[in-house]
């Protein structure tokens, strides 16, 4: 295993049983991911790409094969320490960004640190840091069902990377925004990825959004067809 | 911002709702409270009462009175002991709310008759020569304040002094103590001439009559002869035992009690599918979000708490004020009800037993939905929406 490496999938099996049937979406899935990159997924609806993000966030575990995470095995992990490896690890943007209606935009932020030891002036710290980054300092206070869709997303970025995770996993995360939103939040992310060091997977159907990666792979049907190298 | 804080916007997230379900829970709290109070205070006065002694009242019913002469005609018929008669004063000391049960009693039978009333010779004595004099027991002398020789004035709710007014001048001329711990001593008896000569209602008339036989196992056949005696008369009497009496009495109002306490029940019941019924929405609702945390790494029995802490929270909130207005309601019911309900309170015993109940409704209809929280997978709950 490459020192690099911060995820490597070894012949990955993933299959759903509907009813009688039972449909496979993946089997012999082999991939590895690098510290420190900006990896873009795309590929046809219904190629894999959330079940393939949903097992490297810990949410989803594959039906064989084995992922590794930063030199440890996770895909056999009981539920209970997934979600603790998650707390610790994995931040996740989500297309519709999933924040908390009756929380405003800080509180929103703060969720993940609840998971931490940190102390309450440590987390408010945090918290302004990372609303900071995504310029929305002066909007803390504000309840996130009044704001746009691009700011509701910083805010879910804001979330993402509160406690510090190396991993951002994103699905579809413009999915729901115009373009120069959209623009926004990929630049962001770009940021978070050249400045910050953290490692971003991303879900897309958006070309323009995956140029912003530094590679961008193609599922389909269950395999990686084809791989790009941008920057 | 912790748990509590999530939970506590969670819960008000529809104030609406929330308020609804809490003023559900509220009723059934106040009715629970009340009703097991007063079913409380029903149940330990019959108790108290002899079993050996006969009780003489109106036929038509106990508040109705009987003529003087019944008392003579009584003391005549074979098998009879000692009788003695009473009558009620509804008296109270400076405020109507300070009720006193105050009767006016014929003094040297009464002592016959009630030998569980203990009274040193002395007092006794200064009593019976006293017209305005007072016999009062140990626990209201100490309630009050009152000592041997006090003068003190108590009204009626119900008469009038023929001096105009409602207030008797009486003076305090001995204490009795109960012959034993549980006789309740919180009462006073006073001179059936003295009430007579002063009260303008007119007539000699007594409000009831209590007698003892020569043995109990007569009691039957005395009070069989004595509704005899009577019958067909102007005033009809009915004759039991005293705990049959008060039994009587109380079956009355036990029956309502039963029918109110069928209403608690279902009100109960009711309630418990409505929460119910209002959590799981609740939490459905919240599928999404629910996920989302538990994406976030918020372990699956945290989510359960949460949900089970925000019902129970919404069950003590309800509960506790229906609590609290139960307790104002018996409060301000006490002194009107003294006559009849004299250890009518609230007991910690039955507190206990509220709140013990407001844990388990919290619980049950938080379970539910707790558990579908606590089972929530991920990756459906997002299919899902
Ligand atoms: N929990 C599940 N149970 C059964 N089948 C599932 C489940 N989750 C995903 N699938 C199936 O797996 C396949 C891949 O789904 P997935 O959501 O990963 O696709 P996707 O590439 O993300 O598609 P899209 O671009 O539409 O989001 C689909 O055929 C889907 O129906
Ligand atoms: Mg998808």
């Amino acid at each position: 295993m490459s020192q690099e490496a911060l995820f490597e999938l070894k012949q990955v099996e993933k299959s759903f049983v509907k009813g009688k049937e039972t449909i496979s979406i993946f089997n012999d899935l082999n991939m590895t991911i690098d510290r420190g990159d900006f990896l873009a997924i795309m590929g046809p609806s219904g190629s894999g790409k959330t079940t393939l993000l949903n097992m490297l966030g810990g949410v989803d575990q594959p039906s064989g094969g084995e992922i590794w995470f930063d030199g440890a095995r996770m895909d056999n992990l009981s539920e209970s320490k997934l979600t603790q490896w998650r707390a610790h690890n994995i931040g996740f943007i989500f297309q519709f960004y999933n924040l908390m209606p009756m929380l405003n935009a800080a509180r929103n932020v703060e969720l993940p640190l609840l998971l931490t030891r940190l102390s309450r002036s440590q987390r408010k710290r945090s918290v302004e840091a990372a609303l900071a980054l995504v310029g929305l300092s002066d909007r803390a206070k504000h309840m996130t069902s009044e704001m746009s869709g691009g700011q509701q997303q910083r805010v879910a970025i804001a979330r993402a990377i509160v406690s510090d995770p190396k991993l951002i996993l994103c699905d579809e995360p413009t999915g729901d925004l115009d373009r120069t939103t959209a623009d926004e939040i990929l630049e962001m992310l770009q940021l978070l990825n050249r400045d910050h060091g953290k490692t971003i997977v991303m879900v897309t159907h958006d070309p323009a959004a995956a140029s912003y990666a530094r590679q961008t792979v193609h599922l389909d049907k269950g395999k990686f067809v084809h791989k790009e190298v941008l920057a | 911002m912790n748990d509590l804080y999530l939970i506590y916007k969670n819960m008000t997230r529809k104030p609406l709702r929330l308020f609804l379900t809490c003023f559900a829970i509220f009723i059934a709290f106040l009715i629970f409270s009340a009703v097991t109070t007063l079913k409380s205070a029903l149940d330990s006065g019959v108790d108290l009462a002899a079993d050996d002694r006969l009780v003489v009242v109106n036929s038509i019913n106990f508040t109705q009175p009987l003529p003087i002469a019944y008392y003579q005609k009584v003391a005549a018929i074979e098998g009879v002991k000692e009788v003695t008669h009473l009558n009620w004063f509804g008296g109270f000391y400076q405020d109507a709310k300070n009720q006193i049960i105050t009767m006016a009693v014929e003094p040297e039978s009464y002592l016959r008759v009630y030998n569980e009333v203990v009274v040193i010779p002395e007092q006794k004595s200064a009593w019976l020569q006293t017209r305005q004099g007072i016999l009062i027991g140990r626990k209201l002398a100490e309630t009050q304040g009152w000592k041997i020789g006090d003068k003190i004035p108590l009204s009626s709710n119900i008469f009038s002094h023929k001096d105009g007014g409602h207030s008797w001048e009486f003076v305090v001329s001995g204490i009795f103590d109960g012959v034993d711990e549980n006789y309740d001593t919180r009462y006073a008896v006073f001179h059936y001439k003295y009430f007579m000569e002063t009260q303008t209602f007119g007539g000699d008339w007594i409000g009831w009559m209590t007698l003892v036989t020569q043995d109990p196992s007569i009691n039957q056949q005395v009070a069989d002869v004595i509704d005899a005696t009577f019958a067909n008369s102007q005033a009809e009497t009915d004759t039991s035992t005293e705990k049959a009496f008060n039994k009587a009495f109380i079956e009355q109002i036990g029956n309502i009690g039963l029918i109110i306490f069928g209403v608690v029940f279902m009100a109960f019941f009711t309630i418990l599918i409505v929460v119910g019924n209002t959590m799981a929405l609740a939490v459905r609702e919240r599928t999404g979000e629910i996920a989302v945390l538990k994406t976030l790494g918020f372990s699956a029995p945290r989510v359960f708490g949460m949900v089970l802490v925000e019902s129970l929270l919404v069950a003590l909130i309800g509960g506790f004020l229906g609590l609290a207005m139960g307790w104002l309601i018996i409060e301000g019911a006490k002194s009107s009800m003294a006559q009849f309900l004299p250890n009518l309170a609230m007991g910690g015993d039955i507190v206990a037993q509220a709140v013990l109940y407001m844990i388990l409704l919290g619980l049950v209809t938080g379970l539910v939905p707790a558990y579908n929280a606590l089972r929530l997978n991920i990756i459906t709950a997002f299919n899902r929406s």
